[in-house]
Formats: structure tokens, sequence, C-alpha cells
């Protein structure tokens, strides 16, 4: 379902982010992508995402072209890929409700859609008595899983997920890995950027490992590093 | 390509701007009042230059020449030289004026009072014409011209005093229309560093818009339409504070100086609120467009 052949990126400022990446992920599979700081993880993300464009190479998404694709289709590229961002990204001056909510007016939903499908999906991550709170009144790992709730709300095929547990302790993160599982349980796509080394090595999914913008290391139910 | 808007996204946009006009209240008043304080100082400017240009146009227009025929010239002779000033190139109008009539004319200037009585008995003033022309400026010129037509004993109009006029006015007017561009552009400039201030505030917003998926012009919209309402508000604001403070001193004014021809024709002041509150609403828009159009390139 996702496909990147031969791909570079060189930023204007001449970091060169990627070198040659390929790679494939099928649909609803789990996949962790790690590596250190700038080994390129963030930069694959944003050219799935098209937020970035590569200097070279071809990315298939669902068998359509990312590069050659208008700008005015982005918009409908991005409803069916879920973001969610270690600092959660959310409204704070919006409730739960609104926050979730908010994803779906802007991709046009009716009034009945939303006060069906919201606490639909806040049950979904275990939100469902916080519909009416603030995010300021929230946890860490309720904030995330607002915005898990968020980049679910409209049924993308992929979620993808940078650096998800990065502002959580180890305890949480294992409550929003469960929600990712949970998720990716129901046949979709789920991929994860990530340095917690001990939930990638408990998982045992699918792991990418990246260092210097080159994948160097893809294998199924692997772990984190290998020991040497 | 346009595609029709459903009731729901109107109803979203609407929902959109007056929470966004709610919750970033103290922005938006001041975005609105940087509005009316610009376009007040520009309306000022404005009322000020259709003034100035009035009083100049009147002073202008009543720049006219004395035309003195030759004392042997009978009034019928004088009579059939009409024509020949009414040939002249820039002359408008032409008016005889019989030496009783410039007998008045010189009692109406110097008072009734003074020793002119005398003269009625015997009037030693010649025929005469008084002649105006289109355009001021070709005063001189036409007078020049008349003063070489045979019977003409004597031209005379202002000189010095009307090109002195002439070219106050004319600097008069290239001042004031400088000062009315820089008013429109630090206007501008205003209301934009505003608008970016509200971006700015709201770029978060725009930017989770743009990762779930909604279009340039879905985003775009709400804040437009927040723009051209700001605008117009302060639009508004502006026109009321004019309409009532010019009114108010023009009344004083003609009250203290009768003779100023001052402009109150409701007609002309409804042009220049028109295009207050025109230039509110299309500040507002470019404003807010200009300002999106950085935070939509995510």
């Amino acid at each position: 379902m996702i496909s990147f052949f031969n791909v570079s990126k060189v930023y204007p400022n001449g970091v060169n982010a990627l070198r040659g990446v390929s790679l494939q992920i099928e649909t609803g599979e789990f996949v962790f992508i790690v590596g250190p700081s700038g080994a390129g993880k963030s930069t694959l993300i944003k050219l799935i995402f098209r937020e970035e464009l590569p200097t070279k190479g071809q990315i298939y998404i669902d068998g359509r072209s990312v590069i050659r694709m208008r700008s005015r289709d982005v918009p409908y590229l991005r409803r069916q890929i879920g973001m969610v961002f270690q600092d959660f990204r959310l409204l704070s001056d919006r409730t739960v409700f609104e926050n979730v909510a908010f994803a779906m007016k802007v991709v046009g939903a009716g009034r009945s859609e939303i006060t069906a499908r919201v606490p639909e999906v806040a049950k979904l991550v275990g939100l469902e008595k916080r519909l009416d709170d603030y995010p300021t009144q929230l946890s860490g790992g309720e904030q995330q899983r607002t915005a898990i709730a968020r980049a679910l709300v409209n049924k993308p095929s992929i979620i993808i997920a940078d650096e998800p547990t990065g502002n959580l302790d180890i305890d949480t993160s294992w409550g929003i890995m469960d929600c990712f599982r949970d998720i990716n349980e129901q046949g979709t796509t789920v991929i994860i950027a990530t340095h917690a080394k001990e939930i990638v090595d408990v998982m045992r999914q699918r792991v990418i490992a990246m260092n210097c913008g080159q994948v160097v290391r893809d294998e199924q139910r692997g772990v984190y590093a290998n020991a040497t | 390509m346009y595609t029709p808007m459903p009731l729901r996204k109107i109803n979203y946009i609407f929902q959109e701007v007056f929470r966004s006009l709610k919750r970033n209240s103290l922005l938006n008043f001041a975005a609105a009042g940087t509005t009316a304080i610009s376009l007040f100082v520009l309306g000022i400017g404005m009322l000020l230059m259709i003034n100035i240009d009035q009083i100049a146009n009147t002073v202008e227009s009543n720049v006219e020449i004395m035309v003195y025929l030759e004392d042997d010239i009978s009034e019928n002779e004088a009579h059939s030289m009409e024509p020949s000033f009414n040939r002249i190139s820039g002359v408008k109008e032409v008016v005889f004026v019989s030496p009783d009539e410039g007998l008045e004319l010189l009692e109406g200037w110097m008072g009734k009072g003074s020793d002119l009585g005398s003269l009625s008995e015997e009037n030693p003033l010649p025929n005469a014409y008084k002649i105006k022309t289109g355009d001021p400026r070709e005063v001189g010129a036409a007078a020049a011209e008349i003063e070489r037509l045979p019977g003409v004993d004597n031209v005379r109009y202002e000189q010095g005093v009307v090109e002195k006029l002439f070219a106050l006015t004319e600097w008069v007017r290239i001042i004031g229309l400088i000062v009315i561009v820089l008013l429109a552009v630090s206007a501008i400039f205003l209301i934009a560093t505003t608008t970016r201030l509200t971006f700015y505030a709201r770029r978060k917003e725009i930017n989770i818009m743009k990762y779930v998926g909604a279009t340039d012009w879905f985003v775009r919209w709400p804040f437009l339409l927040e723009g051209v309402i700001l605008g117009f508000v302060g639009a508004l604001l502006a026109v009321g504070v004019l309409y009532l403070s010019y009114g108010t001193l023009t009344m004083k004014l003609q009250q203290a100086i009768t003779f100023l021809p001052l402009v109150t024709d409701s007609s002309d002041m409804l042009i220049i609120y028109g295009i207050l509150l025109g230039l509110g609403v299309l500040l507002g828009a470019i404003g807010s467009s200009i300002s999106v159009r950085k935070y939509l390139r995510v």
C-alpha cells in the first residue's frame, strides 16, 4: 500500500535526510521505524504525508504517485492518513469532543454524523468519560489519546505516529501502544517512529531501522537494536 | 475548480467565524480599531482634500477679466464686438457692462458712502466687458489676445494674484494627494500587521486543519470572512465618527465664516463614506488572505 522506490531527500539547507530509500509497507501492517535522531524517520513520515516532496525517487500510496499528485488532491490523500504527534497538537480552547469533531467538520461531516461518531471513537481510545474536558484538564496520556481519536475519527486506512510516546512515562506509553495495537487489529495500517526501545523489543512487530538517511535493517518480529 | 458549497459547510464557516471573533476578542478589537483609526484619518484627509479643491475651484472661477473699450466707442459698436470676444479660445462667459453698471460695480467695491455720487451726472466710465474663461488657467493668454483686438483700450485682471493662486492650489492638491496615499499605505500596513498577529495566534489551528485534510479554501473562508467583517466594522466606526464630527464642524465653520464654500452636499459625502466602507472590506480581505497564504504551505 505504501511503496518507496529509491527515494532521496535533500533539504534546501543542504541536509541530506534520505539516501536512496526503498521500502514496502502492506495494508494492515504494524511497523516501527527506529533509529537515532537525524536518521531520517521524520522525513520519511513527511514524505508519506506529502508535507515534503522527495528530491529523487518515487512514492506510491494505494497505487497512486504522491509526487505527481496535484496539490489540490493532497487534502484527500491526507484524509486517508491519520497523524499523531509527540506534542499532541490539540486545540487548548476546545473540549475533547470539539477537538475530535474538528477533524470531522474539516472534511465536511454533518452534525448527526459527528454526534454519532465522536463518542464511538472516544470509547475506542478509552476517553468516553472525558469528552467535555479541556486538554489542560487531561493527563499527557489522555491528551495523546485525544489526538489518536482525532486521527482515527475519519476512518483513515493508515495511522502514522511520530514519537507518540516521546513526552510520556513508560506506563502511560504502554497504554498508548495498546491503543495502537487495537487500531491495527481492526485492519488499519499503523506506522510508528519511536525511540522507545523497551516497547519495540516487547511488541516484536516489523522494525525498519534507519541510520544516516538509509534503511539499515528491516525485519519482521524485530527488536530495537540487534544484540551484537 | 469551483464546486458549490453544501449548506453545512457554510454553517461551519459561520460557526468558526463567530467562535473566533469571540475567542480572539482582544486581537479582533485591535484589528477593527486599527482599521477604524486608519480609515478615520484617511477620511479626514479625503474630506480636507475635497474641501480644499472646492475652495480652490471657487476662488479660481471668480477670476475674471475686465475689458475697457476705447472712449469713443458707442454702446451699439460695443455690442457688435461681442462675437469677437467669444471667438477667443478659452472664453466661456462674456457679459457687457455699460458705464452705468460699471459705476454700480465701483460703488459696490468702494462702498456707497464714497464720493462717487457726483460722477453719475457725467459718467466717465467707458463701455466694458466682463469676461470669464472656462479654465481659469487660460486667463493670461485670453487677456493678452483681447488686448490686441481693435477698440480695446485696457484689459485688467488680477495678474500676479491669479498666478500665485494657481501655484498655491496646485501645491495644496499635490501635497494632499501625497498625504492621502501615505495614509492609505500606512493603513494597509497596520491592518496587515494586526491580521498577521491574529494568524500567528491561530497558526496551530490552521496547521491541524491541514493535517486532517482540509482543503485550502476550507481553511481560507473563515479567515477571509473574519477579515471582511473586521474591516467593515472598523470602517463603519470610522464613518460614524467622521459623519458626526464633520457635520458639527462644517456647521460651526460656516457660522463663523459664512462665505467659506465647504462641501456639505450629502451625495459627495456619501461617495466618500462609501469609498471608506469599501476600503475597509477590501483591506480586511486583502490583509487576511495575504497572511493566511503563509500558513497554508504545509
